[in-house]
């Protein structure tokens, strides 16, 4: 599947000035490998010891993935994954 | 005292003073870090007290270099000692009542509005935004009119009709969105993206939360200068929660006033509670929930400062509780009943759970107890409908005696 993937505008430095990528992918975790892949220093901003920061979100075609599956939400081709900061109302 | 720099409460990354809120590195939350090296203590509480009636009294331990322009300075709110409140909870503890619905627009918002909105104005800001449940609203359309700005206001379109009007007066753009506030959340956290705007808990909300310290230091002034042995506030996304423990920390850190941490308390409804959840299971996230609740203004069901409310509650000896819809409308009555203070149903959660701990003997004779009343209930009047029944009579005293014949002797 090909999704688009939006970067926040503050790491955008490490996107080469980037705000989507396109990447291919079945679930969540391997379309932000591929991100990865292709920007190596996303990886360690986003996620720890293998799972996403705790203050991260990412949401599938606006879902939260926390009520999905987690990484593992499978995606479909056109769907656009969104990371964004946890940090922001109350 | 300098306000120095934005502090990542996470990884101690550091950044510029400006209008941004998470750490590039970490995601972490931004903080704002002070040096208060060079501060007198017994200088300060002068400067205090000689002071404006309101939140800029505080202005030295606030993120500006001097009191801002505020025209609806919020703040000084009561703090009654509620002793028939403590006598039907059948404790010996004193109970006091910070009573914050007594603000320009009738919630706590007004103390975390005035500082962002004196911020987005030093930065330069001519239109200012938010991601509101209601009282946020309230407060950014009305001190955004008070200082002539721009401003839109995001809501969930369901919200009470109360809080919807008590905006659209103000002349804001006015937003509902057909989702719950998270949807609202996720959404303005994208538009604070593309838009020049000072969403006040977007982009501005490192500045914005510091306002919530000021319920601290006016809870120690109107104390005669002592700590709370216990604080019993609500958590919608944990940001008052735990700016009241910093508010405290700085003082005590100064030598403003002597002693230790309150214990903390925090308060949710089932309907919504996934920090009293968190709690409950250990955990140190907190995992979402979709809200289902009539206290609506805490209805976050991903709350940003979650996992530090979770901590500062067991750190203090402190705990969070959950209280039903039911027990929510009963504590509203209580409140009212035995204090004459209508709150909205955000209080209604908090003498709920003030209730539960009175219930459960956690309130030990003597102990002094602190209750934030955080908004006011004619903004939420359908959690009273039906909680009790009016007489009606004809204009006789025929019909008056009648009615109350065998209430009333004379």
């Amino acid at each position: 599947m090909s999704v688009t993937v939006k970067i926040p505008t503050q790491l955008r430095a490490a996107t080469g000035g980037e705000s989507e990528v396109q990447v291919e992918g079945t679930n969540v975790g391997e379309a932000l490998d591929a991100v990865f892949a292709a920007y190596g220093d996303l990886k360690e901003r986003i996620t720890q010891d293998g799972t996403l920061r705790r203050f991260v979100n990412v949401y599938v075609s606006g879902e939260d993935i926390r009520f999905q599956q987690g990484l593992e939400t499978a995606i479909n081709e056109g769907d656009e994954v969104t990371i964004l900061p946890a940090v922001a109302g109350g | 005292m300098s306000v120095e720099s934005l502090k990542c409460k996470e990884c101690k990354a550091e950044y510029e003073l400006g209008a941004t809120y998470f750490c590039e590195r970490c995601f972490g939350p931004l903080e704002i870090g002070y040096d208060h090296s060079d501060l007198d203590a017994a200088a300060a509480k002068r400067r205090i007290q000689a002071g404006s009636r309101g939140i800029w009294r505080y202005a030295d331990f606030l993120p500006f270099t001097g009191r801002p322009a505020d025209p609806l300075e919020p703040g000084l709110t009561p703090l009654l000692k509620a002793d028939r409140l403590a006598e039907r909870l059948g404790v010996a503890a004193e109970i006091w009542i910070k009573n914050d619905a007594a603000n320009p627009t009738h919630s706590f918002k007004d103390r975390v509005v005035a500082v962002a909105i004196a911020k987005a104005q030093e930065l330069g800001f001519t239109t200012v935004a938010c991601a509101s449940t209601g009282n946020l609203a309230n407060a950014v359309a009305a001190h955004a009119a008070a200082a002539g700005l721009d401003s839109y206001v995001f809501v969930p379109a369901n919200l009470e009709e109360q809080k919807l009007l008590a905006t659209g007066v103000y002349g804001t753009n006015l937003v509902g969105v057909r989702g719950n506030y998270d949807d609202v959340n996720r959404l303005c956290t994208q538009l604070a993206e593309t838009h020049p705007w000072a969403f006040v808990n977007v982009n501005l909300r490192p500045y914005y939360a510091e306002g919530s310290k000021t319920l601290a230091f006016e809870t120690v002034e109107q104390l005669g200068w002592k700590l709370p042995d216990r604080v019993v506030s609500p958590i919608a996304s944990g940001s008052l929660f735990t700016k009241l423990g910093r508010g405290f920390q700085e003082w005590i850190d100064l030598g403003l006033v002597e002693g230790g941490q309150p214990t903390f308390n925090g308060a949710q409804a089932t309907g919504c509670s996934p920090v009293a959840t968190a709690f409950a299971e250990g955990w140190d996230v907190c995992k979402p929930q979709k809200p289902d609740t009539i206290a609506k203004s805490l209805a976050i069901g991903d709350p940003a400062d979650g996992p530090y409310a979770v901590e500062h509650a067991r750190k203090t000896g402190g705990g969070i509780d959950a209280v039903t819809d039911q027990e929510i409308r009963e504590a509203i009555k209580l409140l009212a009943e035995t204090t004459g203070i209508f709150t909205e149903t955000a209080g209604g959660v908090t003498i709920g759970v003030l209730r539960k701990l009175a219930e459960r003997g956690k309130l030990a004779a003597g102990e002094r107890v602190v209750a934030y009343i955080t908004g006011e209930g004619l903004k939420t009047l359908d959690a009273t409908r039906d909680t009790f029944s009016m007489h009606e009579i004809d204009p006789s005293l025929d019909s008056f005696d009648a009615e109350f014949a065998q209430e009333v002797s004379v």
